[in-house]
Parts: structure tokens; C-alpha cells; sequence
């Protein structure tokens, strides 16, 4: 199949579909790539790059879409300014397009790519499973637009990020807030501390703490039990009561704070607006807000989508172009995520779209023209396929976030029934422990000793009630003492019991007294004591040659 | 008066003892903790030596030195990676000791001609409690010393109608108690022995249906048995410190096992009689219809990902210590540290073939214990690290327990290391863990698997750290 890279047309998009690498692997592939010339010039990839790699270059606009089977882009085809048509309209009929579509926002694409008949695969739909981890270009994008978001502000910013002590006075560390830790969000909290910042974040989905946490910036919190995750790890709308609550932080965050970092968006909603007029009123002068989700209408209220505006003496940067603007990686990144995508969905350079793959099923919009209608799928998927793609595998950040709430979660579940387990082991053992004693001592008392009148058996029988009593405490203790030892020293506690066990010992040494020779009796009892004895002298020994390497 | 100093020296030995438990609580107390227990102990030894009258003293001095330096030697010499068989043998001696003491008590109280069994039928059944418990652990700790020493075949032995070999076995001495009870001593005696043979070939029957992914499971219970062994000394001798003593071991035995069994998601009675670890192997392999492909990394491929890495987890199992690369990890580590990498161990209650086991040889190899960290401690932190390194694990990282309901280890927990940005697990072959079951954490994008011994594998990786500083 003949595989298209045309030039992004669209105002301030530096970024290209394919770089010679990727070309190479497309190439490896069986595909025929075609490139636009000058395609990878503004992401400082050369055309003789591209050439180099295998690709055939093009100054014919119209030939290359025309001649294309699959044509690969990043941004959603637009109204082309040089030829004056839309983009979408150059596709030949039937053949393939695969960019960010964002359907919502340009409802023109749809249109046009049904009008050609042909196919529309939207990487912005892929979905967010495992195995599709390496074609998912929207955490690929945020993850560099999160980094440059930090880089912007930095260049508004008219002082350092790190705190520093100099002879002419002391300047403080930058005070930076992020608000939405999703992939965007936690690659900007990596940044700014990089940089030196004090980092702190917010989230409404408390499962994304602990990464936050570890990349060392404190995460804020409301006073309100409310779990703001939905399906696939992303955020959803709270409630009128921890809006209130969040505002009010926010409030409080605006007097503090340098530097605002605002990612928050709802999946098909416009972005809440979540930093008002007068936080930003609240802010220090020369404070700097990067507002991310700018492209769908911000999430401050005095955002400019596309511009860098001051508002109260604030910088305010509304840029839609931040990953763009990291060109050489950010197509790096998205020509890798296209060519993972296409390894899994072609054979020999043909594209196969198997309705049953959930890839397909999630990405592929538009099928022939068609709005696309996938066969009912069995109940259950088949075994060895489930597990390969279950386990929740590194990857997205949010995908992982998702990932760590269950482990945390189901740690703590765990921890819970552990404790609730043990007491009630604990109950257990001790109802166990005080019937057998009463039956024992109904046998005792009426069974075996009252036949018997020899006096040292009524003896014997009152004496194994004392030690049976002297028993059950020392097994209480025992209990309580060992459930303290760190687990770390649980081979040298083995090893010490091991030792304190060779007090059998005693019981030999008992069995030898004697007025004559000694008999049978006394030799087992010798062979008792020097067993007993390699165990106390091996055990105590090999536990302090054990503790001897513990260092810290 | 000698009661009296008995007395005292029995209750401060018990003290002492409960003291030495309580040091292990941590790192820093532990060899005190050890110190209390040895001056506990000797405590005892003096006092009884002392206050015993008649005592044939040449005989309790030559025994005791002649175990003191056989003891003394097994210590010294044993490697850290054979601690599991040491520990197995130890406690084959204190089973082996008990039933010795049972039967030179049976001989002191009704051999010759002492008073008449049906007279004391307390302390025959203790006698007979004491052999039975005795018999059990000796026989079973030689078993498990074989399996884990690999004179034995680590694969469960399972013998048809097990359980009722089993039951018939605790019958059958009870059986005959019942008949010594009423016996004159000759005939007692030949129960008596007949009974330590039944309760012998029970503990090693009960041994070695075990498998060898079992054997902390195992060595645990045993350390709990021969805990009781004293304890029911105790009884017999009517000796209190005794019975102190053997419950506390018992109960840290028993805690060790019910940790282990929680760690593999298994109750003890799956474990003492399930026989897990033969059966399922078919099942998983036939699961996975075709061979699925790994990504396979080199040593330098793996320690560049190394170099590039700013946090780094590894993960040791078994296969560590069977490949002695403890030493070579650590210093893999201590480069990685010295670059600025944050390097720390992650170890799953049952790595290794005895509870803490990892944790000493890291220790012996000088890995300091502050960052070596348990499973719950250290499952969050996969999310934010570059690299793990899983060194001859395979059941303890598999992410089929949280996901594969079907998975014959569905529920045990493990440490999430596909969470990190790269897993690379270094593994002599292909084959399965010793729960049989196939891992898919092999199969995925972010995981590598670096084939070989883990001593050579580890040398080259140190090598290529080395060269790039």
C-alpha cells in the first residue's frame, strides 16, 4: 500500500506524521512511503532525510493525497491554503486517513471524509489498554505539551525557579500548582521540580496521590469524600458542594502561588472553569497562568485560546500549540506511535481492519464512508489473549494511575481482613484453648487420675493442669512478641528459636541423674543433651553471624 | 534452696527468652536480642547442672562439648544461600532430642522396676505425646533438609488415598497408648516404639507431598512443631521453663506459616495437604495456545537501561541465591548508587526458601537493610521507576494472581513490577515458576528478558557499568 506524509497545513503546526526513522520502519513494514516535500522542515527534519530513508519525496500536493491508500497525519485535515479545498477532499475514494480528528470540534472532517468514502482512524480514540499503550499519541502529546507548559512559564516568569542564597539577598524557590495530574498535569509536576520549583497539585481523583507524592510535589486536597475518577482512569463532574470546596482552595492557593498550571479536562465537555477572574486578581503581579486546556475554552475564565495575554498584571498563556511547539520530539514520538498502530493493524503493508479487534473498534470512525457498525462480540474473550492484555502494564501515567488505585486499594483491603483475621484467629485460639482445658481436666479429674491412687499420679495430673495454664500464656506472649519481629530478620528468627528450642536440652540432662552406672535411660539422654546441644551452640551462633551483616 | 535458685533461673530464662524474641523487632536490637538469648540459655544449663543431684557429670560435659563443637562448625561453615537446609537439620536435632528424652523417661519411670504404668497414666501420655510430636518433626525436618539440599526431588510425592494414610497413622498411635495404658512395661516399651516408627514415616510422608515452592511453608510449620516437641517435654518432665520455651517457638513457627500461606493466598490446609504445585502445569501450558514472543535483552542493552535510569528496583527470588549473584547485584547497586541512581530492593515475603531469606543474603553481601523493603512498603513505587530488575523470580511478579481468575495463583499478592517503565527479567530458561504457571508479565511491551545464569548474566551487566564510568 502506498502510505502518504503530507505537510501539516494548518497555522503554527511545526510537527510532521513521519520522521526517517519512522519512515525506515514503515518502509520495513511492505509499505511505499511518499512524503511532501519540505513535510519534516519545521521539525527539523531535512528532506534529504527522508530520502535517505527510502521514502519517494513530492512537491505534487493533489498526486500524493490522490495516489495514496493511507494517508498519515496529525492534525485533523483542514481547508488547505494553497489548493483552497479542504484537505479531506483530496483523499481518493476509499482509502485511509489516520490523524487526530477531535470530531467534536471540527464536525467538517466527518463530512468530508464521508463524502470520499473513505476510512477515518482518529488516534485520539485508540483505546487505553495495554496493548495499545504504544500507539496512544494523546498521552504521548500531553506528556510533551505538560513539559513545555512548565518551559513557557518559566520564559514569562521574570525569576528563578530553584531558591538560591547569594551574596545580594536571598531569592525564594517558585511556587507552582498544577491543577490536574493526569499525564499532562504529573509531566509538568517532573518539570517544574526539574527545575527546582516547589511543586504542589490537585486532583479530584485521589488514586493519582501517590504519584504526585513520588515525583515530589505535595498534593492538595478538600475536606470532601468524593471520587472524582471515571471510567478509563479520566476525571468527571463533581458536585456543586466540592466545586465550593475547590474554589475556596483555590483561593487560598492564589495568594501563595507563582506559577498556575491548569490541565483539567472532562472527556466530550467543554473544560471547567476552574481558575476565576478573581484568583487571578489575587495573584502576585508577574505570576504566570499556562492554561492547557485552552483549546477547549480554558479553564480560567480570562483565557485567550492561542495567545499569551496579560489580564490583572498576570501572564496568561493560552496557547494550543504546546506540544507543536517541541516539534523534533513530538513527531518523533507520534510517527512511533503511528507505526506501532500500523504494525498491529497491517500484514505485508495491507491494512486489515479486524472488527473484532478492540483497537479497531475504539479508533476506525469512519469505515468506507460508513459510520461503522462492529459485530456483537462473544461473551468471553479467549483465555490466552486475556491474559496477555489484562495485566495493566507500564505506560500512560493515567493508565497507571488507574493501576495504582487498585494496588492501593487492594492493599488496603488486604491489610484490613489481616487484622480482622488475625484477631479473630486470636478468639479463636483462646475459645480453642479454654475448652480443651475444661475437658482436659474433666479427663483428668474423673477419668484417668481416679482409678489410679498412687500419689504420684494425682500429682502428675495436677501438674500438667499448672504447666497446661503456664502453656497457654506463653503461647499468648509468644504471639504478641513475634508479630513485632521486622520481617526482614525472619531467617534469623528461625535461627534463634532454632536455639532457644535446644533447651530441650534440660530435659536430658535431667534424665541423668543417677546414683550407678548409668543405663539405657542415661545413654539415650547423652545422645538427647549433644543433639540439643548442636542446636544451641549452631543456632545462636549462625544467628549472630547473621546479624553481624545487617548494616545499614 | 536448690528449688528455689531453679526457680528463679527457670523465670529468668524465660524472660531472657521472651527478650531475645522481642530484639528481632528490629535491626538495631537484634543482636542484643541474640546476646540475651544465649546468656538465657546458659542460665538454665548452669542452674539445672547445679542443682541436680546425683548428676552424672562427665557424661552431661562430654555430650555437651561434643555438641557445642558440632554446632560450633555447622555455624561457621554454613553458606548463607544453605541456610534453609541448616535451619531443616536444626530442627530434625530438636524432634530427634525429644523423642530421646520420651524414651529415656519411659525408661527412668517404668523400666526396670519401677512403679506400674497403669499407676501414672498422665505421664505415659505425655511420654507418648512428646515421641509422637518428637517423631514427627525429626523425621519431616530430614525430609525437608533432603528436598531443599536437592537430594530429594523438590516435586510433591502423592500417594494414592494420602489422607488416609495420614489418619490412619494418628489412629493407629493413639491405638497404641490405649493399649499401653493397660500393658506391662516390656510390652509398653515395644508400643512406644512401634509409635515413634508410625509418627516417623507420618513426618515424612506429610514432608515430602509437599512441593518445593512450599518449603517456607514447611520449614515454618516444622520450626512451629519442634516448638511443641519442647513443650510437650515439658509436660513430661513436668518442667515449666520447658514449656515456656517450646511455646514460644511454637507460636513464632506458627506465625511464620500463617504469613507464608497469606503471602501465597493459600490456607495451611491447602498447603499441608493439597499437594499444590504438580497438577496445574497442564492446564497453564495448554491455556496459552501459541508460543507467544518475547523481547530478549542483552547485558549491555540492560545495563545502558540501567545507566539511563534515575530509580531502580530489583526484585530477587530463588534463583538469586541459587546462582550465588547476590554479591554481584550488590555491586551493580553500589555503582548505580554511587552514579545518583536511587536503588532499592523489593522482597516478597515468600522469595527464597525460608521466610526472610533474601533479606540475609542481601545482608551478607552487604546490601545495607535500609533499602531493602518489603512488599507493602515498596508495591506503590513501581509506578515511578525506570527500571526493575527481577533476578531469578517468577511466581512473586506474576500479574496473572491479580488478573487471571482462571490463574492457579489468582489472589496471591505479588509485586506489581510491570507498573515500572521497564521490567528486564533475568531468568535461566524459559520454563515456569514452581507453581507451574505460566507468567505473562514475560510477554509484555516494557518487558525484556535477559536469558542466563544470573552470576554470569549480573558480572556482565557490573562490566558494562563498569567500562561506562
Amino acid at each position: 500500500m502506498h502510505i502518504a506524509i503530507p505537510r501539516e497545513v494548518r497555522l503554527n503546526e511545526r510537527r510532521v506524521a513521519a520522521t526517517p526513522a519512522s519512515v525506515v520502519k514503515l518502509i520495513q513494514l511492505g509499505f511505499i512511503v511518499s512524503v511532501e516535500r519540505g513535510a519534516g522542515l519545521r521539525a527539523d527534519y531535512p528532506d534529504a532525510a527522508y530520502g535517505a530513508a527510502g521514502a519517494t519525496l513530492t512537491d505534487d500536493v493533489r498526486a500524493l493525497w490522490g495516489e495514496a491508500d493511507l494517508v498519515l497525519k496529525v492534525e485533523p485535515p483542514t481547508h488547505h491554503p494553497d489548493l483552497d479545498v479542504h484537505e479531506a477532499s483530496l483523499l481518493s475514494e476509499g482509502a485511509t486517513l489516520a490523524s487526530f480528528v477531535q470530531a467534536d470540534l471540527y464536525p467538517d472532517v466527518i463530512d468530508e471524509v464521508k463524502a470520499r468514502k473513505a476510512t477515518l482512524i482518529a488516534m485520539e480514540k485508540v483505546p487505553r489498554i495495554t496493548r495499545a499503550q504504544k500507539m496512544d499519541a494523546l498521552s504521548s502529546m500531553a506528556n510533551i505539551a505538560g513539559y513545555r507548559a512548565v518551559i513557557e512559564a518559566a520564559n514569562l516568569y521574570g525569576s528563578f525557579f530553584t531558591g538560591q542564597i547569594t551574596a545580594a539577598g536571598k531569592v525564594p524557590p517558585a511556587r507552582v500548582l498544577i491543577i490536574g495530574a493526569g499525564v499532562a498535569g504529573l509531566a509538568a509536576v517532573g518539570a517544574a521540580r526539574g527545575l527546582g520549583a516547589e511543586v504542589r497539585a490537585f486532583d479530584t481523583r485521589s488514586a493519582v496521590r501517590e504519584q504526585v507524592q513520588s515525583m515530589g510535589a505535595s498534593f492538595l486536597e478538600v475536606e470532601i469524600e468524593e471520587e472524582g475518577e471515571a471510567k478509563g482512569g479520566y476525571a468527571k463532574v463533581m458536585s456543586q458542594a466540592f466545586i465550593d470546596a475547590e474554589m475556596a482552595l483555590f483561593r487560598v492557593q492564589a495568594k501563595e502561588v507563582d506559577i498556575v498550571i491548569t490541565t483539567a479536562l472532562i472527556p466530550g465537555r467543554p473544560a471547567p472553569k476552574l481558575w476565576l477572574a478573581d484568583m487571578v486578581a489575587m495573584m502576585k503581579p508577574g505570576s504566570v497562568v499556562v492554561d492547557m486546556a485552552a483549546q477547549r475554552g480554558g479553564n480560567c475564565e480570562l483565557t485567550v485560546p492561542g495567545e499569551s495575554v496579560i489580564r490583572e498584571d498576570v501572564h496568561i498563556v493560552g496557547f494550543t500549540d504546546l506540544a507543536s511547539r517541541m516539534p523534533r520530539t513530538a513527531s518523533q514520538l507520534y510517527g512511533t506511535n503511528l507505526t506501532h498502530l500500523l504494525d498491529d493493524l497491517s500484514t505485508d503493508g495491507v491494512l486489515h481492519l479486524d472488527p473484532m479487534d478492540d483497537i479497531v473498534r475504539g479508533a476506525v470512525v469512519l469505515l468506507k464512508g460508513e459510520d461503522p457498525e462492529w459485530p456483537a462480540k462473544p461473551a468471553k474473550k479467549p483465555k490466552a489473549k486475556a491474559a496477555v492484555a489484562a495485566p495493566v502494564a507500564a505506560a500512560p501515567p493515567v493508565t497507571r494511575a488507574v493501576g495504582a488505585t487498585k494496588g492501593a486499594q487492594h492493599r488496603h483491603v488486604s491489610h484490613a481482613s489481616d487484622a480482622g483475621s488475625d484477631s479473630k484467629l486470636g478468639v479463636w485460639i483462646a475459645t480453642a484453648a479454654i475448652a480443651g482445658l475444661f475437658v482436659l481436666w474433666a479427663a483428668l479429674r474423673y477419668g484417668l487420675a481416679a482409678g489410679a491412687d498412687d500419689p504420684a499420679s494425682t500429682q502428675a495430673a495436677s501438674g500438667f493442669l499448672q504447666h497446661l495454664t503456664v502453656f497457654v500464656l506463653a503461647c499468648v506472649v509468644g504471639w504478641h512478641v513475634v508479630w513485632n519481629v521486622a520481617p526482614a530478620l525472619h531467617t534469623p528468627l528461625m535461627s534463634v528459636t532454632n536455639a532457644i528450642s535446644g533447651i530441650i536440652v534440660l530435659g536430658g540432662i535431667m534424665n541423668l541423674a543417677s546414683d550407678g552406672p548409668i543405663g539405657i535411660a542415661g545413654w539415650l539422654s547423652v545422645a538427647a543433651v549433644t543433639l540439643a546441644t548442636v542446636n544451641i551452640a549452631g543456632g545462636f551462633l549462625v544467628t549472630e553471624r547473621m546479624l553481624r551483616m545487617f548494616r545499614r | 534452696m536448690h528449688e528455689v535458685m531453679l526457680a528463679a533461673a527457670y523465670l529468668l530464662a524465660s524472660l531472657l527468652f521472651i527478650l531475645s524474641l522481642r530484639g528481632l523487632s528490629s535491626q538495631l536490637t537484634a543482636r542484643n536480642g541474640n546476646f540475651y538469648g544465649a546468656i538465657g540459655m546458659a542460665m538454665a544449663v548452669v542452674a539445672i547442672v547445679v542443682a541436680t543431684d546425683n548428676l552424672a557429670l562427665p557424661h552431661v560435659l562430654a555430650a555437651i562439648i561434643g555438641g557445642a563443637l558440632v554446632g560450633s562448625f555447622l555455624a561457621a561453615r554454613v553458606a548463607m544461600t544453605a541456610m534453609p537446609e541448616l535451619v531443616a537439620l536444626l530442627h530434625s536435632f530438636v524432634g530427634g532430642a525429644a523423642v530421646l528424652v520420651g524414651l529415656a523417661s519411659f525408661q527412668a519411670h517404668f523400666g526396670g522396676d519401677g512403679p506400674h504404668l497403669t499407676q501414672n497414666p498422665v505421664l505415659l501420655s505425655e511420654i507418648w505425646v512428646d515421641v509422637f510430636i518428637g517423631g514427627i518433626t525429626a523425621c519431616g525436618s530430614v525430609v525437608a533438609w533432603a528436598k531443599l539440599k536437592g537430594l530429594l526431588s523438590g516435586r510433591p510425592l502423592l500417594l494414592p488415598g494420602r489422607h488416609a494414610l495420614n489418619a490412619g497413622a494418628v489412629t493407629a498411635s493413639i491405638g497404641l497408648l490405649v493399649l499401653a495404658l493397660s500393658a506391662d512395661p516390656g510390652q509398653a516399651w515395644t508400643y512406644l516404639l512401634a509409635m515413634m516408627a508410625i509418627s516417623g514415616l507420618l513426618g515424612v510422608h506429610l514432608v515430602v507431598a509437599i512441593g518445593g515452592a512450599d518449603m517456607p511453608v514447611v520449614v515454618s510449620l516444622l520450626n512451629s512443631y519442634s516448638g511443641w516437641t519442647a513443650s510437650a517435654a515439658g509436660f513430661m518432665l513436668g518442667n515449666d521453663l520447658l514449656v515456656v520455651t517450646g511455646a514460644l517457638v511454637g507460636a513464632s513457627g506458627a506465625i511464620l506459616s500463617y504469613i507464608m500461606c497469606k503471602a501465597m493466598n493459600r490456607s495451611i490446609w491447602n498447603v499441608v495437604f493439597g499437594g499444590f504445585g504438580a497438577a496445574p502445569t497442564t492446564k497453564a501450558v495448554a491455556a496459552v495456545g501459541e508460543p507467544l514472543a518475547v523481547n530478549e535483552a542483552d547485558v549491555a542493552g540492560t545495563a545502558q537501561w540501567l545507566l539511563d535510569a534515575r530509580r531502580v528496583i530489583v526484585t530477587p527470588g530463588y534463583g538469586m541465591a541459587v546462582a550465588r549473584a547476590q554479591h554481584a547485584v550488590r555491586e551493580i547497586c553500589d555503582l548505580l548508587r554511587a552514579r545518583g541512581c536511587e536503588v532499592t530492593f523489593a522482597i516478597h515475603p515468600v522469595a527464597g526458601r525460608l521466610p526472610g531469606h533474601m533479606n540475609v543474603l542481601l545482608a551478607e553481601a552487604a546490601v545495607p537493610y535500609d533499602i531493602v523493603m518489603e512488599m507493602d512498603e515498596i508495591n506503590g513505587d513501581f509506578i515511578d521507576t525506570d527500571v526493575v530488575l527481577v533476578v531469578g523470580a517468577n511466581d512473586i511478579v506474576n500479574p496473572s494472581a491479580e488478573t487471571d481468575e482462571d490463574s492457579p495463583i489468582y489472589g496471591m499478592p505479588v509485586l506489581q513490577v510491570w507498573h515500572s517503565r521497564k521490567v528486564v527479567i533475568c531468568k535461566r530458561s524459559r520454563a515456569s515458576g514452581y507453581a507451574g504457571v505460566d507468567n505473562p508479565l514475560f510477554y509484555n511491551d516494557n518487558s525484556a528478558m535477559l536469558f542466563g545464569d544470573a552470576q554470569a548474566s549480573m558480572a556482565g551487566i557490573l562490566q558494562h557499568l563498569k567500562a561506562a564510568d
